[in-house]
């Protein structure tokens, strides 16, 4: 009995693990548009989503691998972030009005993309195919599944490159700067406004990967990216807004947690789990773990 | 200044008000037709989540008119369909069919896809007492307990533990008897209802159960729960799932090598087409049920030509092409409602209803007689078992020997192969 | 509006009242919502949440309590979601505006979960409400449903308008405007938002009280509809929000819309123009149809 518990209890832990490493990347964005530039994008999923349809579109048609169908678009999905940050500092964040209507902008935004998708592609799930998709990986025991691994990895990697980026690069160094001192940046000769621009364009690049990640792990259609809204903002406050190191680990503590609740409390309650951490930690430390 | 305003801004929202009421009080119809058509009229799930087999339903109901319209009508007169899109949202219904009834005047309304869709309609449809054929909607006259409701779910007079009665019969008959069953579904209507009626067989054969517990439908990963199942050592597990979740659970359970004696059951998804394309060779072994397969023994009359229609048609709109879980029945069900119309050779609600009650029909999708309860007086929810897949090609499912029927007797085709094998 | 009810009655026509009840119950969400999104500056994405928490607190008086009464309905559901919105409000308010948006879509998501896992009232099965035939001097049992939506309408725009007009509604503004000046200069925000929060809640419970015996059949995935979230945001955001009035157009206006498009066009097509004029306007227009109307007004002035 205490053996079948611990075996339970490690699979769990793993399981979570690696879900917590794509939860990771799928957040990481955010933590880029809402923990360093303040820029509530509530319709980050959704932008997911779509990265998930054009992975599954160059995967069936041109049998593209979908890690490949994720890093392809990427370029795309900047210009396409570029371009909504666009509007949105034009039309709120000069004016200064940023809380209620920025908010019903993006708001706006997820419903469109979310029903645009609805109305081309309908509400069947899509799935994505590929040769390490089924499989799993035995080492000392445990088994990881591909479908798990893969992503894990991916959005390790992607978060790694993204802290090198922030913190080693000169865009990146002044897009940290920007969160914390636009003034300094300005007597720095960095234009702020295209600082924040470029910021936002690469929060939205990373969604092409992180969609591509998604749709590994199982099928997708339009509305699943809802479920992901109240994930992604625990992590990235958990983590403490801005922290790309700090939203991994909050990524794999709300991993771990989802996965134990999963197995010994009862699946249903398992979405619930990043809410409830997610009130915990603004009632108890709004900051976050790592937060400034 | 500023009252004055507010007052001009008032008249207008009346103005606005009164206009949009007119409209939708008396919205124009198309109304000519040298010859008066009888109007069907119903809302379909064209968007939202039921409408894959909404649009295939009423792909088949379109066949059906044309059908009948080129052999000259019912009663002489063409038959025509009326229908709006429902979107999958309940709280449309009661305004599409006040609308049908009250400003289109359809002479027979039938119902929407699915049971959500189906209760808000019941009310209107009682208190008109009106004849009421339904499109797959579970149990819903257990509560209403209406004389003139009729149902096109093959399952029998108890719905909810009809779905799985074939299955654990078919366990039961195993030799040795397997003992202890994992039950898992999403936490939705159906599922919760299969998992219910489950529950009653699994009674009556003196099973035990080991696992019994739900997950939210929008899981993404089912391995954990894969697992957990697999650490308690079922010799069945029965699985009532909507697509996304039947598709993770058969990828989890391969995973993590979850390997009963018996595997299935309550699956929704392993009846279309893109899924058993994506689970290819996977599928071999899982018992789950279905309403019609291309077996031998299920070949009716008139169900080859329907095909024959249906499949270029649906391939021409993207729907699933081979469409065997719910068009026949959509067929079907306007069949026995036009058979009752010419039978009676009266539009009388209460001479239609009567007359469907007390008798047995041929369709294409067999011989359908009903129970006093308006479901069909025997089950016929198919239990089949997936065997022999060899590539998962779209072509291999159209072949009989692939989904071999075990359930209900007279419908058997082929040998539960048992234990299950394991995953491939 | 009485001439059109009248000369229904007599034409028999009952879509008018199922399709005006809709519109009506849009009117009163959307004017919730604005007393707390236009007037103070929050935006509640959880509207679904207090919506069926009204629905599921009058089923389970009217199934399992065998209350049936209209008035104690639209009580138990109004308190019911009230409640919610203190609680919400005081768990969350003390935080910036953003972290209140993000705490009401994740009560929507918990609560969801919570009555699917609720065998009481049906859990993910959900729950048959069987309809009255009729109603006291009203005849068939709709068109009473339409009437009361229309008075209880009428009571939603009148505290709205009493809000707007009141110290209240004066400080609501104050706190939307800048929160850190309004306490700086006395203002009791938290008692505000925490009454701006409530009395939407209420009014939200309200709206969604008479429900279930509209569509005598709740279930979880529909009492918590996504659209009851857009509509009731997209709604004043299209009309004005920040006079009572504003709301009431837009849900006017775009009820009506879809109304019409359910039963004409039909398809998601209708759900895309909901999308995009909502964006539309909150780019191109702030102020809503109010603010655009002002603006031409005051053209032709000068």
């Amino acid at each position: 009995m205490g053996s079948k518990f611990m075996e339970l209890l490690l699979n769990a832990v793993k399981d979570g693990l690696l879900l917590g490493g794509f939860y990771g990347a799928i957040s990481v964005g955010l933590t880029i548009s809402f923990g360093l530039l303040d820029v509530v994008n509530i319709a980050h999923p959704i932008f997911i989503i779509l990265g998930s349809y054009i992975a599954y579109v160059l995967n069936s048609t041109w049998g593209v691998d979908p890690l490949l169908a994720g890093l392809l678009p990427a370029p795309l999905f900047y210009w396409l972030g570029v371009a909504v940050y666009r509007v949105y500092y034009r039309s709120f964040e000069r004016r200064g009005e940023e809380s209620l209507r920025g908010l019903v902008f993006f708001f706006g935004i997820l419903f469109l993309i979310e029903v645009s998708l609805i109305i081309t592609y309908g509400v069947d799930y899509r799935l994505v195919s590929a040769g390490y998709i089924g499989r799993s990986l035995d080492l000392g025991g445990l088994s990881f599944a591909y479908r798990l691994l893969v992503p894990f990895l991916a959005g390790s990697l992607l978060t790694l490159a993204l802290f090198l980026f922030l913190t080693r690069s000169f865009y990146g160094k002044a897009i940290m700067g920007v969160s914390q001192d636009r003034f300094a940046l300005q007597l720095m000769g960095a234009d702020p406004v295209k600082i924040k621009t470029i910021a936002f364009g690469l929060s939205i690049a990373t969604t092409s990967l992180a969609g591509a990640l998604l749709i590994i792990i199982g099928p997708v259609e339009p509305s699943v990216g809802r479920v992901y809204i109240g994930r992604v903002f625990a992590v990235v406050v958990l983590g403490g807004m801005g922290s790309v190191g700090g939203t991994l680990v909050a990524a794999i503590i709300v991993g771990v947690a989802e996965s134990l609740t999963s197995i010994f409390v009862g699946p249903a309650w398992s979405e619930a789990v990043s809410f409830a951490l997610l009130l915990l930690a603004l009632a108890v430390r709004p900051s976050g773990l790592f937060g400034r | 200044m500023k009252h004055t305003g507010k007052f001009w801004f008032g008249g207008w929202a009346l103005a606005v008000w009164f206009v949009a009421a007119s409209l939708l009080a008396g919205f124009p119809t198309a109304a000519q037709a040298a010859e008066k058509p009888i109007k069907i009229g119903f809302s379909m799930a064209l968007t939202g989540g039921l409408a894959a087999g909404g649009k295939a339903a009423l792909l088949a109901m379109q066949i059906w008119a044309e059908d009948v319209n080129k052999k000259g009508g019912l009663l002489g007169r063409p038959v025509e369909l009326v229908f709006y899109d429902d979107q999958t949202k309940p709280a449309n219904v009661p305004t599409i069919y006040t609308k049908l009834l009250d400003v289109d005047k359809v002479d027979f309304v039938v119902s929407p896809y699915g049971t959500n869709m189906t209760a808000p309609a019941m009310p209107i449809v009682m208190e008109r007492k009106l004849t009421f054929i339904s499109l797959f909607a579970l149990a819903i006259n257990e509560k209403f307990n209406y004389p003139y409701y009729f149902g096109s779910m093959p399952t029998g007079p108890k719905p909810y533990d009809d779905w799985s009665t074939g299955f654990f019969e078919v366990a039961a008959a195993q030799n040795p008897k397997p003992r202890t069953v994992a039950l898992v579904g999403a936490d939705a209507e159906y599922p919760v209802n299969a998992l219910t009626g489950a529950r009653k067989n699994i009674q009556k054969h003196g099973f035990r159960i080991v696992y019994d517990k739900r997950y939210p439908p929008a899981t993404t990963d089912y391995t954990p729960i894969a697992r957990a199942i697999k650490a308690v050592n079922p010799d069945i597990v029965y699985v009532a799932s909507y697509p996304p979740d039947t598709v993770g659970m058969i990828k989890a359970s391969k995973e993590v090598n979850l390997k009963p004696k018996i595997f299935g059951g309550g699956m929704v998804g392993l009846q279309f087409t893109p899924i058993q394309q994506n689970l290819g060779v996977a599928l071999n072994g899982i018992v789950n049920y279905h309403t019609w397969v291309p077996e031998p023994t299920l070949m009716f009359p008139g169900i080859g030509d329907f095909f024959k229609k249906y499949k270029p048609r649906a391939v021409a709109e993207k729907l699933d092409p081979l469409g065997y879980y719910l068009p026949p029945l959509a067929y079907a069900y306007l069949e026995v409602l036009a058979q009752a119309i010419e039978a009676t050779k009266s539009l009388d609600q209460k001479m239609v209803g009567e007359y469907i009650r007390k008798t047995e029909f041929s369709t294409i999708a067999g011989k359908i007689k009903f129970a006093t309860n308006g479901e069909w007086a025997k089950s016929r929810m198919l239990m089949t078992q997936f065997q022999n897949i060899k590539s998962g090609d779209l072509e291999e499912f159209s072949k009989p020997g692939k989904m071999v029927v075990l359930s209900p007797e007279e419908f058997k085709s082929g040998k539960l192969i048992y234990p299950f094998q394991g995953w491939k | 509006m009485l001439a059109t009810l009248l000369s229904q009655r007599f034409i028999r026509n009952q879509y008018f009242f199922f399709a005006g009840y809709v519109i009506l119950q849009y009117v009163i969400l959307a004017t919730a919502w604005n007393i707390l999104g236009g007037y103070t500056g929050y935006v509640n994405f959880g509207t679904s949440a207090f919506f069926a928490l009204g629905a599921y607190s009058a089923a389970i008086l009217i199934n399992k309590l065998g209350v049936s009464h209209f008035l104690a309905l639209v009580v138990a559901g109004g308190l019911v979601s009230g409640l919610l919105g203190l609680g919400i409000g005081y768990l969350t308010l003390r935080l910036r505006g953003v972290f209140f948006s993000i705490a009401t879509l994740a009560l929507a998501v918990v609560l969801q979960t919570a009555i699917i896992n609720w065998d009481y009232v049906g859990g993910a099965r959900g729950i048959y409400v069987l309809r009255p035939k009729e109603a006291p001097f009203f005849g068939h049992y709709v068109e009473f449903l339409f009437i009361m939506m229309v008075l209880l309408s009428l009571v939603s725009v009148g505290v709205a308008w009493w809000i707007e007009n009141s110290w209240v509604g004066r400080g609501l503004a104050a706190i939307r405007d800048n929160e850190e000046a309004a306490e700086c200069m006395g203002v009791p925000i938290l008692k505000l938002k925490l009454f701006a929060t409530t009395v939407s809640g209420i009014l939200m419970g309200v709206a969604g009280a008479p429900f279930p015996y509209y569509i005598t059949y709740l279930e979880p995935s529909s009492a918590f509809n996504l659209d009851y979230a857009v509509n009731s945001l997209a709604m004043p955001m299209i009309g004005g929000t920040t006079t009572w009035i504003g709301p009431v157009i837009g849900a006017v206006l775009l009820g009506t819309a879809q109304q019409l498009a359910t039963v004409t066009i039909s398809s998601h097509l209708n759900l895309l123009l909901v999308g995009v004029i909502l964006v539309a306007f909150v780019v191109l227009a702030p102020e809503g149809i109010v603010g655009l109307a002002q603006r031409l007004r005051r053209r032709k002035l000068s």
